[in-house]
């Protein structure tokens, strides 16, 4: 492959990922070398005030949040002294943050890091993530930090070096220099750019990360590097390798429904409309959500039950739906191929039976088992709808959650 | 004819004495899939479902001449089990294991550039050429033997899409997942040029969805000159922006990656584009009718 299309290494379009916090960032990339700002993690005033007295000077305050723009909306504060540290973690604490990418909800902000204040000569950039074009990793460097990197790659691509890295060969001496130089350092500053680009890719491929960014790389009036700020994502499929990764985990940040799914092995994600729908496979998943879409629908979520799903699991997806006060109807859709429709249509029975059938459901079921799982529907007593085929059924969801929206 | 495999292919299933290997690999030879061979470390010289059990996969080569293989090892072990046969010499790998680190892909797609191994998946039902083999777990009777080529990122999907077909009367020449990973093997565009060359498949039906380039390079490779009618159909035009779907591979990222873009880029090409799921087959129908 030739260029690279910087889209496609783009913070959005990553690999299953897991994030972590900032501070939990820093320590990472510390662990391997990289040199970050003196700080402490705090969760109250007075902790934050002794934190700044131990630092010493003037610290910066900087919301703990799995959402970028911190800065514009408030979450980072400076401090003079360890009076206004204090201060400033009283305003930041135990409130939610709205920033461009959490939503107007915002995230409550629970946890601060209290850094030493940099005296900053230039914002550089830093980051290797994965090219799933090239099917390889790439560095990436700038001498232009602080913003953000896609709009900088789409507008001045020439201020961005990628350099692809050899799966045979690994990331070379050559490379780590060139990367060095396009930052326009030199003399010691130059050293250790090289060293810690080296550092940032053996961080990268150690972990099994998909996006590490040093963003801004900030080099001091002193002439030091510091990683001023850090972000990072993980593969998921490479977590059962990394249990210390795992563990970084923040639970607060995920959504309790969808940490909920994913402890029952299913793939669940909150959308804004009233027809539930409960699909086995992510492909035929979001072909029914389109579909109820096209038929004057919906979607309130994406719900994905997977290849070897339980009938407990099934019982938990089915409940999930039907507790959610926004869904209207329940759009079942299976196409059995490992999935037996006779497991699920158990499932779904023995959900109802437990927590009653608050919305009206409709079934479609196909492929292994389907006759089966069909009977088990229709003997159960339950109010269930069946419907022929995916079309017909998604116009019979669609119509049900409109009547009973009419009817509020 | 069919592409990739048919009733000639020598089947060896890496993983054969697990669970989900046992039970596939019965339904692969209820099929009629000359299936000759498992391989399980460890297990060699034993006998399971009336076939041999060797060590290694080039042992299965010496001993029974097998040229494709099936694997069912568990995700922390695929990547090697794919290397393995790839150095064995197998020339068509179908990797059904979901689950791979990517990292793992990246090593093994350089690992396959030395080879002439051609990789099916990761994350992938598997291949299936209707009434003559099927090495994967795709349901058997949805398919029936016909002039369609489908190629596919997901699995579910695509059988949503054969049982359109087959009901129609449209059988498949042959089925494919390419696999719902971010790194896979053969893409879209290199299946294309073989549905164009072989002389059963008549139209060809490719079913994308957001996230990746898949689509956009294949629409580039039918822009240039592609000769047999194709239908399209891409999932996830409701997917909100930035929320990934379950699969590795449908992600979407702004401007890039998106349904509305693939959709575009595959009209442009000439693809007959389908925006309602449920009308993949009738689509098809129409096509073929309409040049007939």
């Amino acid at each position: 492959m030739g260029g690279l299309d910087f889209t496609q290494v783009g913070k959005k379009d990553i690999v299953e990922a897991m994030r972590i916090h900032e501070y939990q960032a820093k320590r990472l990339l510390a662990g391997f070398g990289i040199p970050v700002p003196r700080g402490e993690v705090v969760s109250s005033p007075a902790e934050a005030r002794a934190a700044a007295e131990r630092l010493g000077g003037p610290v910066v305050l900087k919301a703990q949040i799995h959402a970028g723009g911190r800065g514009k909306a408030g979450g980072i504060l400076k401090a003079s002294d360890p009076a206004e540290a204090a201060a400033a973690a009283a305003r930041l604490l135990g409130r939610p943050l709205i920033t461009r990418q959490t939503g107007p909800e915002g995230r409550v902000v629970r946890r601060l890091l209290v850094e030493e204040a940099l005296t900053v000569a230039r914002e550089l950039y830093a980051g290797v993530a994965l090219s799933r074009d090239d099917e390889r990793i790439v560095l990436l460097a700038s001498p232009r930090g602080g913003v953000d990197i896609e709009v900088l790659a789409t507008g001045e691509p020439d201020l961005v070096l990628k350099q692809l890295v050899s799966p045979a060969a690994g990331f070379r001496p050559f490379q780590a220099a060139r990367a060095a130089f396009s930052l326009g350092l030199s003399g010691p500053a130059f050293a250790s750019a090289a060293g810690l680009m080296t550092s940032l890719f053996r961080a990268f491929e150690a972990t099994d990360a998909s996006l590490m960014e040093i963003n801004p790389l900030v080099l001091t009036d002193g002439g030091a590097l510091f990683a001023a700020d850090a972000k990072m994502e993980f593969d998921d499929n490479a977590l059962p390798r990394h249990p210390d990764i795992r563990a970084l985990l923040d639970p607060e940040e995920e959504s309790p429904e969808e940490l909920e799914a994913a402890r029952a092995g299913l793939s669940f994600v909150r959308l804004d409309g009233d027809v539930g729908c409960m699909v086995n496979g992510a492909g035929l998943a979001m072909a029914t959500m389109d579909l109820i879409a096209l038929t004057g629908g919906r979607p309130a979520n994406f719900l994905d039950i997977g290849g070897g799903v339980s009938e407990e699991a099934v019982a938990k997806a089915f409940a999930i739906l039907s507790s959610d006060a926004a869904v209207r109807s329940a759009l079942v859709n299976i196409f059995g191929g490992i999935v037996r429709c006779d497991l699920v249509a158990q499932g779904i029975v023995r959900a109802a039976r437990e927590r009653g059938v608050r919305i009206p459901v409709v079934t479609r079921m196909e492929g292994t088992n389907a006759e089966l799982g069909r009977e088990i529907l229709a003997g159960s007593g339950l109010p269930f709808v069946s419907a022929a085929d995916m079309e017909a059924a998604a116009r019979e969801a669609v119509r049900l959650a409109r009547r009973d929206r009419g009817a509020r | 004819m069919s592409v990739l495999v048919d009733a000639a292919t020598r089947v060896v299933i890496q993983g054969m004495t697990g669970s989900e290997g046992t039970f596939h690999a019965q339904r692969m030879i209820e099929y009629g899939t000359g299936v000759r061979a498992g391989v399980t470390p460890g297990k060699g010289g034993a006998r399971h479902l009336g076939l041999p059990v060797f060590d290694t996969v080039a042992e299965a080569v010496r001993g029974e001449g097998v040229d494709a293989s099936v694997i069912f090892v568990p995700a922390a072990a695929a990547a090697d089990a794919i290397m393995e046969a790839a150095e064995a010499g197998i020339g068509l790998i179908v990797c059904i294991t979901e689950g791979i680190p990517t990292l793992d892909m990246v090593r093994v797609k350089a690992f396959l550039r030395e080879t002439k191994s051609r990789l099916i998946g990761p994350n992938t039902p598997g291949v299936i050429s209707p009434g003559r083999t099927k090495l994967g777990i795709m349901p058997g009777p949805i398919h029936k033997p016909g002039p369609i080529g489908v190629i596919s990122r997901s699995g579910t999907l695509t059988y949503e899409a054969v049982d359109q077909l087959s009901r129609l009367g449209l059988g498949q020449s042959t089925a494919l997942g390419i696999g719902g990973d971010p790194i896979v093997g053969l893409s879209f565009a290199d299946l294309l040029e073989m549905f164009e060359k072989d002389g059963q498949t008549e139209a060809v039906v490719l079913i994308g969805e957001i996230g990746g380039s898949a689509e956009e390079r294949a629409a580039l490779l039918i822009r240039a000159g592609f000769r047999k009618p194709v239908v399209g159909y891409i999932a996830g035009l409701t997917a909100p922006p930035g929320r990934r779907m379950g699969h590795a591979g449908a992600i979407m990222s702004p401007g890039h990656g998106t349904a509305v873009r693939k959709i575009e880029l595959l009209e442009a090409a000439g693809v007959r584009i389908v925006r309602n799921p449920a009308e993949i087959g009738r689509t098809v129908a129409s096509v073929l009718s309409g040049r007939a």
